[in-house]
């Protein structure tokens, strides 16, 4: 099987709140809300982590799920993204990536 | 002479508006309009009446080079930056703005159209930088706090303009204006209209809260978490920018905002009732 290499793109805004990754497209603004099994994709695009091991390693290992089910559904999901500019996809491993999004914020107060 | 007399009126007025122009103060920030077009001023004066600031020190300056009259156009504006050059196109008007030196020029068609869309996009810009923005919203002061009602088309930004109570005023039933002050968040007044038709009254006060209107069979305000609350902010922030860094900003603003305003869902039937629950 061909390996697919996906990093997370410079050209996005994103924020964990909730537990949940919010992320907007700076190229046309569109705005998506990641389920739990997206987060922990995103979370491990760093563009050397090949999809394949991410799916086996990480999704099949912390979700009840078949690894070709899980395959397929993570190869659509980096296809949406993709399309969007949001993640970059590649046979080769990726350089340059963005560091992981910061949860400093994950639950600020709301002052009195 | 008396006093008041026009000239003496006329000696206190910036030297720039002895070389023509309108001085449009919305949000607290004065922008000169430059146009020796009398009659084109004079559209300006009618159509921000209320906004109209002559004795304001402009912080920005635009000049209006007019082209003949043509139909407005229903594009979308398209907004670039090259350097510390942004670049304003639509079919009915092109517009080039230096943020650095804070001037620019714009060449459109004598409507008010075009430079309405070309001051919601500088505004929009210039409130990015500071942590603030504009937003699809009503929004209106009661009792020295001001109140921004926000959601998606049809959910009743304009009814709850429509049927603000004699002890409210309307600061929008269409655009709001959000900055980002030392003190915390203020509401702006915006001549930005939407069906009512009616411009804002040019105030501001503090903000008191973010309302995310729903129809519903009873009126209610629910909370709503800052996730949620974020998220639908976003899709209602007026940006028309895909300036990477800015983008970022206005997406931090938005997470910032909502984690230091109440918030909450409105969930009200169309009459004049739901607004014993604001303020």
């Amino acid at each position: 099987m061909k390996q697919l290499y996906i990093a997370r793109s410079s050209a996005v805004a994103s924020r964990v709140l909730d537990g949940e990754i919010v992320i907007m497209s700076a190229t046309d603004s569109t705005l998506f809300s990641l389920s739990e099994v997206a987060t922990v994709i995103w979370q491990a695009a760093d563009g050397h982590t090949p999809l394949s091991e991410i799916v086996r390693g990480r999704i099949c290992a912390e979700f009840d799920v078949a690894p070709d089910a899980a395959y397929r559904d993570a190869e659509a999901f980096i296809d949406d993204l993709a399309r969007h500019g949001i993640l970059r996809v590649s046979s080769e491993p990726i350089d340059g990536i963005e560091p992981g999004v910061s949860a400093s914020r994950l639950g600020a107060a709301r002052p009195a | 002479m008396g006093v008041l007399s026009s000239t003496s009126l006329l000696d206190r007025l910036p030297a720039e508006y002895a070389r023509g122009g309108v001085t449009l103060e919305i949000g607290g920030i004065p922008i000169f309009l430059r146009s020796g077009d009398a009659e084109f001023c004079r559209m300006i004066e009618d159509r921000y009446a209320g906004f109209v600031n002559p004795f304001a020190s402009a912080e920005y300056e635009f000049e209006i080079d007019l082209n003949p009259p043509s139909e407005p156009s229903d594009e979308d504006a398209r907004v670039s930056k090259h350097g510390d050059v942004w670049f304003f196109d639509r079919g009915d008007f092109h517009a080039e703005w230096d943020a650095r030196t804070r001037r620019g020029w714009v060449r459109q068609a004598p409507n008010p159209y075009a430079i309405d869309t070309v001051l919601r996009i500088v505004h929009s810009l210039v409130l990015a930088e500071e942590g603030g923005f504009l937003l699809h919203a009503a929004s209106a002061v009661r009792s020295g706090q001001s109140f921004v009602f926000t959601g998606i088309s049809g959910a009743g930004k304009t009814t709850m303009s429509r049927l603000a109570p004699a002890d409210v005023a309307v600061l929008t039933d269409e655009i709001s204006y959000i900055r980002r002050r030392a003190d915390g968040y203020r509401a702006y007044g915006t001549p930005f209209a939407g069906e009512l038709a009616r411009v804002g009254e040019n105030i501001s006060a503090p903000f008191g809260g973010l309302y995310f209107l729903e129809k519903g069979p009873a009126n209610r305000i629910e909370p709503i978490d800052d996730r949620r609350a974020a998220r639908a902010l976003l899709r209602n922030i007026l940006f028309f920018s895909h300036d990477e860094r800015l983008v970022k900003r206005v997406f931090d603003s938005a997470f910032e905002f909502v984690s230091n305003v109440a918030t909450g869902r409105l969930i009200f039937t169309p009459d004049e009732r739901a607004w014993r629950l604001v303020g």
